[in-house]
């Protein structure tokens, strides 16, 4: 059901854990819906420079986690807020359609994580497309 | 690399077909094709070999055989029961009563039948899974026509009190469906004693061949045909039979219920081996369901701080089978309504395991499970947010 890269990325999970004194923290999802992302960055000089995930979640939430995180590492901000949950997905060679909304949650961290640091950091937190935790599945969102 | 061994511990999803049940089959998808409903020698042999079964399944269920009616299955049989006997009493009442735990094949059917406009009670189990009996005499009005309660539940092995619940029904007249597909070789089962009039059996729960099934219907119960068509199955299933299925279906009964007791014997001593196993070296565990009242091959375990199907990816790696109740598997976000009906939080519900055990696991596989499983428990709980290891 799942493409080769999911299962690499599942089995062989990049940049698992959690960065200390982290620049920038998101946590979405929650226990009801089955899936839970933490997103930690290091940000130096408004790019990304280390990222980390810890997921409580399916194969998919696990797999995009890793792939997100991958991602972002070395993008500036302005670059990392554009990775979309598709590009995530299509990175991943594919996630079955009712596994779409795992990929969400990836991209809600990051910016999530994003948004913290830039409120911490005393600018404007930008715009989210979604409430966090609130997507539904198969919706391809 | 040595090929692993498959550890196969999903016989409630379905069972290999017993060696002896195939080649009990084979002749009838050669050399026996008749089509019994014709009149020369080759239908006669089909005929014969349908009507033979059929006094197996009699045998096994303490029922007559002109009360076993085949079908394509499970599910099949469970809209028959459903729709057949609410469309042919609705004169007499729109009511049914049934329970929050039933599995799809029921629950949706009555879904279905609430849009017809029948009222369906749907009763609540206690954290175990068992149906409280008071509340059933409660929910019965002089409109129910129909209780339908499942033998033994599919995903945490809870097996109710069906004679309770046939007595009950049978002093208030009202017709009582049961669900067996996971009851059949696992529990004695006497449709006389325990006053069942309606019955659903499946054979590829019980070591036969998939998509053949039946419905055993009491004499005398007011039932509407769910297919129409030719006149098969005394006029009640059209549809040319499925004879090498329902052939498969006989032998696999007979070979089911010969000997219900010592067959179990072996399955639940390694179960109950593989529970105290995982209870006893994994931390923030836990069994769902009951502890007695179970089905022999059964185990539903919910682990902390993690979710099912991720579970499942990393035990297939290893070559073990399972299934979960985590949404994540179902395509929806909601995790397994019984989980949730035994009052499980959502996030317990996700992280939660079934290994059911049968005739196709030895020792070695609960050992290899009881080495596996832990290794597996704690990597995801090292991934998890939710999981502080001084927990
Ligand atoms: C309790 C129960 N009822 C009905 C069914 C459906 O049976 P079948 O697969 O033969 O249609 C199943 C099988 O999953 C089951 O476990
Ligand atoms: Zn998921």
């Amino acid at each position: 059901m799942y493409s080769e890269k999911v299962m690499d990325h599942f089995m062989n999970p990049r940049n698992m854990g959690e960065i200390e004194n982290a620049d920038g923290i998101g946590e979405v999802g929650n226990p009801v819906c089955g899936d839970i992302m933490k997103i930690s960055l290091k940000i130096e000089d408004n790019r990304i420079v280390d990222a980390r995930f810890k997921t409580f979640g399916c194969g998919a939430a696990i797999a995009s986690s890793s792939m997100a995180t991958e991602l972002v590492k070395g993008k500036t901000l302005e670059e990392a807020w554009e990775v979309s949950n598709k590009a995530v997905a299509e990175a991943l060679e594919g996630l079955p359609p009712i596994k779409m909304h795992c990929s969400v949650l990836a991209e809600e961290g990051i910016h999530k994580a994003i948004n913290e640091y830039r409120i911490k950091n005393g600018l404007e937190p930008w715009e989210e497309k979604t409430p966090y935790g609130e997507h539904t599945p198969g919706d391809g969102a | 690399m040595e090929k692993k061994r498959l550890v196969y511990m999903d016989h409630a999803a379905t069972t290999m077909t017993h060696s002896e049940v195939v080649r009990t089959m084979m002749p009838y998808l050669n050399e026996r094709f008749g089509n019994p409903s014709s009149i020369y020698g080759i239908a006669h042999e089909s005929k014969e070999a349908i009507e033979s079964a059929r006094q197996k399944v009699a045998k096994a269920l303490g029922a007559d055989a002109q009360e076993i009616y085949f079908t394509a299955g499970g599910t099949e049989s469970d809209n028959w029961a459903l729709k057949g006997v609410a469309f042919a009493n609705k004169k007499k009442g729109n009511h049914i009563i049934t329970t929050k735990i039933e599995h799809h094949a029921v629950l949706h059917t009555c879904q279905y039948l609430e849009k017809q406009g029948f009222e369906v009670t749907y009763l609540p189990v206690d954290a175990y899974g068992i149906v409280d009996l008071s509340e059933l005499e409660k929910a019965i009005t002089d409109q129910t026509i129909l209780i339908s309660v499942m033998y033994a539940n599919n995903e945490i092995g809870t097996i109710q009190p069906i004679a309770e619940i046939g007595k009950i029904a049978s002093e208030h007249e009202i017709y009582f469906h049961t669900d067996a597909v996971q009851a059949i070789g696992n529990i004695p089962i006497d449709v006389e004693a325990a006053n069942i009039d309606l019955l659903s059996f499946s054979a590829h729960k019980f070591y036969g061949p998939k998509g053949i099934g039946g419905l055993y219907i009491r004499k005398g119960t007011r039932i509407d045909n769910l297919l129409h068509g030719g006149g098969q199955e005394r006029k009640r299933r059209a549809g040319t039979e499925n004879i090498a299925g329902i052939v498969g279906l006989g032998k696999a009964i007979e070979l089911a219920t010969a000997d219900i007791d010592s067959h179990n014997l072996r399955i639940r001593a390694m179960r109950d081996r593989l529970l105290a196993g995982i209870l006893g070296q994994i931390p923030h565990t836990r069994l769902n369901g009951h502890q007695e009242k179970r089905l022999p091959g059964n185990l539903n375990i919910s682990f902390e701080y993690i979710e099912g199907e991720s579970m499942l990816l990393l035990l297939d790696q290893y070559g073990i089978c399972g299934s979960t109740g985590s949404a994540c598997t179902s395509g929806s976000l909601e995790p397994s309504h019984v989980l949730l009906a035994i009052g499980l939080p959502h996030e317990i519900a996700h992280g939660s395991l079934r290994l059911t055990l049968g005739d196709a696991n030895r020792e070695e596989d609960v050992d290899c499970v009881l080495e596996v499983l832990p290794k597996v428990v704690e990597r995801l709980r090292s991934m998890s947010p939710l999981y502080r290891p001084d927990q």
